[in-house]
């Protein structure tokens, strides 16, 4: 495990240097501004490049298709269109090649635009089934000032997928967002969402990581006015050579901002590989930032790696909070000593304490059923492993 | 009729990959259903290690005799196994199991020790009348195994089980710890009831007489240097009382 890198800035008095950010990559739209990548890159270190099938060199042909069904309520607006709306890449810049490979060659774009004001009676929920091949996809996500809206992206089936889900959180707006990355067990899935919160608004992002070969999921937020509030919750299960990387990063760019990332990830059997890497920056001259983040592994078997990174940049002196912890190990035998203790077998101990260690994760998802059945599914693959 | 014997148990305790200490050296004593049998001792003297090994803590390691539950040996027996055969331990320091809720945990618990699964209905009565008997409020259901718990709930929930596992031997160590007259008087109670109800056979490690007043002794025991050193009637507890454990503690030294 690399332990975090916290580098205040020295005072510089209009003689120093500008202050620096390693962790603030500008990025490029245009995939022609990276270097083909050869995994000695800080951003690529983790990932196995071999598995990407072609999306890190350009040999990857955009042949594949998904079928998309939206379930919207009244309220919101779903459009298809094509690379020019004025509405893409507004949330962010993609931060590496994979990304701006994406979204140098998507061809349709799905926009979704919750209008101003409006609190939205269900979900939106958007079913995405991978249906093979490569694609590059982009998503945008409008939540007018306001408006309350929960949007489920649920993706399964198989291919090779890359591209951004650009969101904004306006005015006084409240958005819960779960990505659930339940692709079938050959899938590769590399994905940046980029979000603006906006003054007083409430983001939550809830992202559950089951299934692919390799997924690599790098959410990034930042801030348009104070008060915007960032929560960003993953839960990830890993199996025999299975590689979920998730790589988050909160740009405290703007006074008055708070965050709070926490992921935890169960592991289990061979080739397991979990990267959890946690960038948070607080900004230069800004005041009143509270920030933490965290990071928890539950390694099941002994044969399974984490790779567990956070990193926090502070630019100024006037935060008013900022921590952040990381810890990987195996399932506490003390806890499982006591449950068997009272007479319940090996095996079902294990299973009450995996559930209660996801418990409280899952229990955030507003969406009724989808709590159950995302605790089921990792129930199922839990079992699939003993 | 159950017959519990522990015979010529040793157990080290597991300090480190390498490092292990001996704690019992030859521990014999044989409970008899109905019967209560007080092990007192001082601090260190090996009482905890007793109860801990015959349950099976990873901590700690049987290196020889047996423990034979009607001429079975348990320490053959998985932990839970152990449980299962009507052996209950309640903890000193009951553990903390976070986001399993009592009530899963407490239903899980029953249907593995009684063999099928309750009805819903009549374990949920069940459960609410032994939580009001024991001056437990509901909420405590749905609230994550001991997490948060004070130390008297915590040993308010380690008798509950206690009454809803129905055990044939129970070793309940040190659970009058920290608990003010009333939660000991509550405690007490719920052994006593456990005690009528099951013909239970009761191990009751303490290092103070308190809970004697509550819970009647057949026989004392003193525990010291990790094994039995004088045993008696109920009088011994009064000797303690009255002289402390100095005299066992220098015999050991």
């Amino acid at each position: 495990m690399t332990g975090p890198s916290i580098e205040p800035k020295a005072h510089s008095h209009g003689l120093g240097d500008i202050p620096f950010s390693k962790l603030a990559t500008h990025g490029s739209f245009d995939v022609n501004d990276f270097p083909v990548p050869n995994g000695r890159e800080e951003e690529w270190r983790f990932t196995p490049l071999r598995r990407l099938k072609g999306l890190h060199d350009g040999t990857a042909a955009a042949d594949g298709t998904d079928k998309i069904d939206i379930d919207a309520p009244e309220g919101v607006t779903v459009e298809t269109v094509g690379r020019d709306d004025a509405r893409l890449g507004t949330a962010g810049t993609p931060a590496d090649r994979v990304i701006a490979q994406a979204y140098s060659s998507f061809e349709q774009a799905t926009v979704v635009t919750v209008a101003r004001g409006t609190a939205l009676e269900r979900p939106v929920t958007i079913n995405r089934e991978a249906q093979g091949g490569t694609r590059y996809d982009q998503f945008v996500i409008d939540v007018q000032p306001l408006a309350e809206a929960v949007v489920v992206l649920d993706q399964t089936g198989t291919g090779v997928r890359a591209g951004s889900v650009d969101v904004h959180v306006g005015e006084g707006a409240r958005l819960t967002l779960v990505s659930l990355q339940d692709w079938d067990r050959d899938a590769v899935d590399v994905t940046q969402h980029n979000t603006q919160v906006d003054k007083d608004a409430t983001f939550k992002s809830i992202v559950v990581t089951l299934g692919g070969d390799l997924v690599r999921l790098s959410p990034k937020v930042a801030y348009k006015g104070r008060g915007g509030n960032a929560e960003l919750h993953g839960l990830y299960f890993t199996g025999d050579d299975q590689h979920h990387e998730h790589r988050s990063l909160i740009d405290h760019n703007v006074s008055n901002t708070r965050s709070r990332v926490e992921y935890k990830g169960a592991l289990s059997g061979k080739g397991a590989h979990g990267v959890w890497i946690g960038d948070v920056i607080i900004g230069e001259g800004t005041t009143g930032t509270d920030s933490y983040e965290h990071n928890r592994n539950l390694q099941l078997t002994d044969d399974t790696r984490v790779d567990s990174v956070p990193n926090l940049e502070i630019f100024t002196g006037e935060v008013e909070g900022a921590g952040h912890a990381a810890a990987s190990g195996r399932l506490d035998d003390i806890h499982l000593f006591y449950l068997r203790s009272r007479g319940i077998p090996e095996d079902e101990a294990r299973r009450l304490v995996i559930r209660g260690y996801f418990l409280e994760l899952i229990n955030r998802i507003p969406v009724e059923g989808l709590a159950e059945e995302i605790m089921a599914k990792v129930e199922r693959k839990l079992a699939a492993h003993e | 009729m159950t017959k519990f014997e522990i015979r010529g148990l040793r157990a080290d305790v597991l300090i480190g990959e390498d490092e292990r200490r001996e704690i019992l050296k030859g521990v014999d004593l044989t409970i008899n259903s109905g019967e209560t049998h007080a092990i007192m001792g001082p601090n260190g003297s090996g009482k905890s290690t007793l109860a801990y090994a015959i349950a099976g803590h990873p901590r700690y390691e049987i290196t020889e005799g047996e423990v034979l539950l009607d001429g079975e040996n348990i320490l053959d027996m998985s932990v839970d196994e152990r449980a299962r055969a009507g052996v209950f331990l309640a903890m000193q320091y009951p553990v903390e199991v976070p986001g399993v809720s009592m009530s899963n945990f407490l239903r899980s618990s029953v249907t593995a020790v009684r063999g099928e699964a309750p009805k819903l209905r009549q374990f949920s009565k069940e459960l609410q009348g032994a939580m009001k008997d024991l001056s437990i409020d509901s909420d405590f259901a749905a609230r994550g195994v001991n997490e948060g718990f004070s130390g008297g709930e915590k040993k308010r929930h380690e008798i509950l089980q206690l009454e809803l596992l129905k055990p044939k031997i129970a070793i309940l160590d040190e659970t009058d710890s920290g608990l003010d007259v009333d939660a000991l008087k509550v405690v007490s109670e719920g052994v006593n009831r456990a005690k009528e109800n099951n013909d239970l056979g009761v191990m009751l490690i303490t290092h103070y007489t308190r809970i004697l007043n509550y819970v009647k002794p057949d026989h004392v025991h003193v525990f010291a240097n990790g094994r039995i050193a004088e045993s008696g009637g109920s009088e011994l507890a009064d000797t303690l009382e009255a002289e402390g454990y100095e005299r066992f503690v220098k015999a050991g030294a």
